[in-house]
């Protein structure tokens, strides 16, 4: 099932986890601010974003079907 | 092997609700069942030491959100007591029987105590695991008392800076200098920045008398010193929680013995994860580790689950780099990696007198870890550089 990725800014608290798990979908800008793979996942990135969300210290990032 | 159809997880707190949450999107339809000791549904631990006694943080902020259609059963309150591998039974504390196919082990760690030092042995000596735990020391820190703390490791200098933060006075009293774990550079900066927060330290100490009467008033260390203290809490470290699973064959060896796909070794259809799982990790190949971080458990349970869906092989390895995060004195510790095998550290980025640098740990000439104070852009690379190590074969 293709999914995206939706981050809850007022819960992120800018750990970088995601960016640590996930550098193909989540980033840091030159501001420090999160940037993410705003399209549909590719299917070979799906389990990434998955893990991406399973280890969010804030629970910030959801997958929306 | 056969798919199971009855998936019993033992330990309902982040390890044991991601590997539910795994289970199910790697499409286990079948009976799921989760046994918890603590009377609530998976809540979040590390703000128990920080924004939860700050009071920044509420109670129902740290309840973790469940799946709608995660379709497990909660047996929450009642401990795993025994395991019987041949009949494939765990037995719990108020005697229920689950029969299983699959098993999860996920029991986690429990504070380690010292003899002097058992929590409520006397009022005001306390410990930090539950929530129940942390919401008495909030409670206990709004009357701004003289705190000791014993231990600073992660827990002792977040207590020690949500204290200081609350107005109240600290002393540490620890063997070990702050945060040693995260090499003596970053020990020494932590040093300096609890110094400056005004918290006073006695390292190379231990305490060896606590006086009071009911409740605690003072405690004296092995230099002579007094403190005068209305709460001591203890943070020296934490042991994985395996008692149930003694004499069930199982091997325990400081956690649960697995394999690389945290499939306990010799027993089938059994993984674990979490604080209580000690499995060979093929990035760093050497002895099997036991990782108490929460991205370690959040990350291990996914695999343990895999593992349990698809058997124990090099397709479902749970090959890491570990990391973990402290929030602390108004900034942030952060490492990827295990910075604990380096034999020297070399500043790479930032300004070591401005706290927020990055530095690398080396090995050798290998880099086993990053860690940073406030500069989390900074690991990136070497997080990728990590996980692109050749996997030793084991």
């Amino acid at each position: 099932m293709p999914v995206r990725i939706h981050v809850d800014r007022d819960l992120c608290d800018l750990h970088g986890q995601c960016v640590l798990t996930a550098p193909e979908l989540f980033r840091f800008d030159d501001n420090d601010e999160l940037q993410y793979n705003e399209d549909e996942v590719p299917e070979a990135l799906a389990a990434k974003a998955r893990s991406a969300a399973s280890v969010c210290p804030t629970s910030a990032i959801e997958l929306r079907e | 092997m056969s798919t199971p159809r009855r998936i019993l997880v033992v330990g309902a707190s982040l390890a044991g609700l991601r590997a539910a949450e795994a289970l199910r999107s790697e499409g286990f339809d079948g009976e799921l069942t989760v046994l918890g000791a603590e009377p609530h549904m998976p809540y979040d631990r590390p703000p128990l030491s920080k924004d939860v006694l700050t009071g920044s943080m509420a109670r129902a902020d740290i309840d973790f959100r469940i799946p709608d259609d995660l379709n497990a059963e909660w047996l929450l309150g009642d401990a795993a007591a025994g395991l019987d591998v041949e009949r494939r039974v765990v037995t719990s504390a108020s005697g229920r029987r689950l029969g299983f196919d699959g098993l999860v082990i996920a029991t986690g760690s429990a504070p380690r105590r010292l003899p002097l030092l058992e929590p409520g042995s006397l009022e005001g000596i306390v410990e930090l695991r539950t929530v129940e735990d942390s919401l008495a020391l909030r409670a206990t820190l709004e009357r701004k008392p003289r705190v000791v703390l014993v231990g600073c490791g992660f827990i002792g200098v977040e207590v020690a800076s949500s204290a200081r933060e609350l107005g109240c006075e600290v002393d540490i009293v620890s063997l070990d200098p702050p945060l040693i774990v995260a090499g003596k550079l970053f020990s020494d900066v932590c040093s300096e920045m609890l110094l400056d927060h005004g918290v006073r330290m006695h390292i190379g100490r231990h305490v060896t008398e606590v006086h009071g009467d009911g409740r605690v008033e003072a405690v004296a260390l092995d230099d002579g010193v007094r403190l005068e203290a209305d709460v001591v809490v203890a943070a020296v470290g934490a042991f994985p929680v395996t008692d149930w699973l003694e004499g069930s064959g199982v091997p325990l060896d400081n956690g649960v013995v697995c394999d690389a796909s945290c499939a306990v070794h010799g027993v089938p259809g059994v993984v674990a994860a979490g604080d209580v799982a000690r499995w060979t990790n093929p990035l760093f190949g050497e002895a099997p580790m036991r990782i108490e971080h929460w991205t370690n458990a959040a990350e291990q349970a996914g695999a343990a689950a895999r593992t349990l869906l698809h058997g124990s092989g090099q397709h479902t390895a749970f090959s890491s780099v570990p990391s973990f995060w402290s929030d602390h004195l108004g900034t942030r510790l952060q490492s990827v990696g295990l910075p604990l095998l380096a034999d020297r550290l070399e500043v790479v980025d930032g300004s070591v007198q401005e706290r927020r640098f990055v530095a690398v740990g080396y090995r050798g000439e290998e880099i086993v870890g990053a860690t940073t104070y406030g500069m989390v852009r900074g690991l990136l690379r070497y997080r990728v550089q990590l996980g692109q190590r050749e996997p030793v074969a084991s």
